[in-house]
């Protein structure tokens, strides 16, 4: 696939990814903004606010009709973490034209609709309805709260938030409650209007359209979108882990403890930590799954995964309450064989051919390519699958063995059953 | 036999084997994936069935455990095999099937062989099977913690009298103990039988390599389509009109069921299921009008959908998600049933809707998991899931309403609701 990245307009970059074999093409827009709490929560509300109405079709009935007649476009809104920015906006799927049943062109159609989407809401005298933005809070505090219904994801959060309290990183991808609530149509508008000019965007698009075609679309849906100085945040700070490490429990109305593990990686050898996290915990041949699962069968999964923009390495696990130390204590042992360089020849094969097989299968997923990509820009890498895939077969078992030293274990949490008969 | 699919750009090349196992190649061009699915007719609801002539009844969560151990061989374990090739290695276990499969960009016929091989050769030991126990009951105690398959549960149970379909797929803690080595050779022996199965190919492959691997690894023979027994049929109404219960969640979840006649296979049971959807989107989808009324009413968020689905000697309409007001948008989905029915379908949002329905259909075969699933359930329930387009354009509004006024009513209805525990503390 021949990628290639331009700055279209001000600020305004395009990722274009020219493919002929999907019934679909993929259109993203998104504005790459610094994650902070003061605003972590008014930027997650916005495309939500921004999704249910332009001045074209004010409601969600006729939005919903504009896309169906587009044979069941769908335009998505998204708010997502990349290290320690937060993107916002929207990902269009449309069929490709080719399938149109009666020949329609459908990219320019959606292209300006996600124009429309971030240029023209509909407002009332001069700011938001207090509808939407009403509605759209409520759905928000919603989902905020709905995080505790997983408890997985509830150890996951509740780990980042007490690890990296007070860095960028521990705020929340949709920000708080109570900020949530603080907000009104008034203010929300006037952190869009700031917001538009300020921010970098990312386009992205994934199809059989020429490169000429898929520009000049989304050059005319977003003539109108002011450009300022745009502020792309600071760069990311790595924290070292406390002396001791710290351990935090809480206690839920459920079946099965849920283990939270985290650890600071001191290491800039990127391609040799994920090479580590991978046959510590990453796939389904990595030492947690065949130890703690296989082996002594503590657990349905145990899993680790590495986040490199920030140097963070993380273990999830879902485990008997009763069996904490022993889990535990097992998930540490197998670190410290990876950090003694103890694993077969064939625990390495298998986690690199695993690895490059799920990088050579991005180019077959515009979901996982848009997802892909929107992470590098945010970032500020710019690595194809391919290259990656290079940089890791190059990496020694010493490599592996000094990044798996560079870890140091910050915080652990357990999210612990109630005892039986307790409550 | 190779067939063309004009009007969605795709290819099916299917063959059956000399013993029987039908065999489907989907080639994908310019994908570096390749697709491997190999699937029995099998799944949680087929406790009750003949073997050798003796009828058997075991126990509730088999299928799942069976799944779980077939990955075991002797020479050590599968998934760990595949996944030394770089395969990414998986199987599920529905109400109805129960599928192995993985996707490999490099070594592909090696992953292949080895799929085929280890789902058609059992391998377990009583202590093998003991050892499970430890981790499928994790897996239990994980989704018995999670509020949306609770509901779900609880629905199921709600809507059918005596169905299997009331019965966890995994079953439960004590269920599985009952689980021996031998229960699963009988079970194995049963379903894991060339003419009850089906293996679907998905990518840039060669064919035949696929065709004479197969012939080469499988039994050359295949044992018999057996008996099985799902109960009596059900009446239409529901078994309890509505369920409760309550969990550490944030806000009410709640399911609504409404039972509809039993499917029996061929491309009716195709049209039964675009049908249903369409129907379903018609009513309450996300561009209906009563969603957008909801939504802004604050009754329902971006968790609300709803679909229509169909298990053996069964098959309901559902739909639900987070509300605070669970009873208000079911009253309101009836309200909106009745006026429907009173007062016909809009052509123009039918035909938007027909087409987006369409459109969705047509992006699902971007998915090689989802094109595979529906090629095996289809040879399962003998139609063919490419015909989608066709089946669009025969069905009319007239037919959506009829729908609607069959089914989508208060007496054929069930409510699951699932609570916060914080209510109770207040209370």
């Amino acid at each position: 696939m021949n990628k290639s990245r331009k700055e279209i307009m001000q600020n305004v970059f395009l990722t274009y990814l020219p493919a002929d074999k999907f019934k679909t093409s993929v259109l993203s827009a998104h504005l790459v903004t610094p994650l902070k709490k003061e605003t972590a929560s008014a930027n997650a509300l916005l495309p939500a606010v921004l999704r249910r109405g332009t001045m074209r079709c004010p409601d969600m009935e006729s939005l919903s009709a504009a896309m169906d007649t587009l044979y069941g476009a769908q335009i998505d809104y998204t708010v997502r973490k990349k290290g320690e920015r937060q993107c916002i906006g929207f990902v269009a799927s449309v069929i490709d034209d080719a399938f149109a049943p009666a020949g329609e062109k459908l990219l320019e159609p959606v292209a300006d609709l996600l124009g429309e989407l971030f240029l023209d809401p509909v407002t009332h005298n001069g700011r938001f309805l207090a509808e939407y933005v009403e509605s759209e809070k409520q759905n928000l505090i919603d989902a905020i709260r709905a995080i505790s219904n997983d408890k997985q994801d509830l150890a996951d959060v509740r780990l980042m938030q007490e690890m990296c309290a007070g860095e960028p990183y521990g705020v929340l991808r949709l920000g708080d409650e109570e900020s949530v609530a603080r907000i009104n149509h008034h203010k929300l508008f006037n952190h869009y209007r700031e917001l538009l000019p300020s921010s970098r965007m990312e386009l992205f698009y994934c199809g059989s359209a020429k490169r000429e075609r898929v520009e000049g679309a989304l050059r005319r849906a977003f003539s109108a979108l002011p450009r300022g100085v745009v502020t792309d945040g600071e760069p990311i700070r790595r924290i070292a882990a406390p002396q001791e490490p710290r351990y935090l429990t809480e206690e839920m109305d459920v079946t099965q403890g849920k283990l939270s593990m985290g650890w600071r990686c001191d290491t800039n050898d990127v391609p040799a930590m994920i090479m580590a996290n991978l046959i510590f915990g990453g796939t389904s041949n990595a030492k947690l799954f065949l130890n703690v699962r296989e082996k002594l069968s503590l657990c349905y999964y145990a899993s680790s995964s590495y986040a490199r923009s920030k140097g963070i390495m993380t273990v999830s696990s879902g485990i008997e309450t009763g069996d904490f130390q022993q889990a535990h204590d097992e998930i540490l042992r197998q670190l410290e064989l990876v950090k003694q360089g103890q694993w077969e020849e064939w625990e390495l094969q298998g986690v690199l051919a695993t690895m490059c097989s799920s990088l050579t299968s991005l180019s077959d997923s515009q979901g996982a390519l848009e997802n892909y990509y929107l992470g590098q820009t945010a970032i500020g890498v710019e690595e194809t699958p391919e290259e990656l895939k290079e940089l890791l077969r190059r990496v020694t078992p010493e490599r592996i063995q000094k990044a798996a030293q560079s870890c140091h274990l910050d915080t652990v949490f357990f999210l612990k059953g109630k005892e039986a008969g307790a409550c | 036999m190779l067939t063309n699919y004009d009007r969605i750009g795709e290819v099916t090349r299917w063959e059956t084997l000399p013993n029987g196992l039908p065999v489907c190649i989907v080639p994908k061009k310019g994908f570096q994936r390749k697709y491997a699915l190999f699937a029995t007719r099998y799944g949680g609801m087929d406790m009750k069935f003949q073997l050798d002539g003796q009828w058997l009844d075991t126990p509730a969560g088999i299928a799942h455990y069976l799944e779980h151990k077939m990955f075991d061989t002797a020479e050590g374990n599968a998934l760990q095999e595949l996944a030394k090739n770089g395969a990414e290695p998986n199987a599920f276990t529905s109400n109805a099937i129960t599928c192995y499969y993985f996707s490999s960009t490099e070594k592909f016929y090696e992953n292949l062989k080895i799929l085929l091989s280890f789902v058609s050769v059992p391998y377990f030991t009583e202590e093998s099977v003991e050892k499970e126990q430890g981790i499928i009951g994790q897996e239990i105690g994980m989704i018995e913690d999670n509020p949306e398959w609770q509901c779900y549960k609880q629905l199921m149970q709600g809507l059918y009298h005596h169905s299997p379909a009331r019965t966890p797929i995994a079953g439960s803690v004590e269920s599985i103990r009952q689980i021996t080595a031998q229960t699963l050779y009988d079970c194995h022996k049963a379903f894991y039988t060339p003419a009850n199965m089906c293996l679907v190919v998905v990518g840039d492959v060669d064919g035949d390599e696929v065709l004479r691997l197969a012939e080469e690894v499988l039994p050359e023979t295949s044992g018999p389509l057996i008996p099985r027994d799902y109960g009596e049929e059900e009446p239409l109404e529901p078994c309890q009109k509505e369920s409760h219960s309550r969990m550490e969640i944030a806000m009410p979840s709640f399911l609504a069921g409404f039972k509809c006649p039993p499917q029996h296979g061929g491309e009716a049971q195709a049209r039964s299921i675009a049908l249903g959807e369409l129907a379903i989107d018609v009513l309450a989808g996300e561009s209906s009008p009563l969603y957008a009324q909801l939504y802004s009413q604050g009754l329902i968020n971006g968790s609300f959908g709803c679909s229509y689905d169909v298990l053996p000697g069964a098959a309901y309409v559902y739909l639900g998600g987070d509300s605070n007001d669970p009873h208000a948008v079911v009253q309101a989905v009836l309200d909106e049933a009745q006026r429907l029915v009173r007062e016909g379908i809009n052509p123009a949002y039918y035909l938007r809707l027909r087409n987006a329905n369409f459109g969705t259909a047509l992006k699902a075969l971007n998915s090689f998991e989802g094109i595979a699933v529906s090629m095996a359930e289809g040879k399962f329930h003998d139609y063919d899931p490419y015909r989608f387009p066709e089946i669009y354009d025969s069905i009319t509004a007239d037919d959506v309403l009829d729908f609607i006024r069959d089914n989508l009513a208060e007496e054929r209805c069930a409510i699951s609701i699932i609570d916060p525990l914080a209510n109770t503390e207040k209370e």
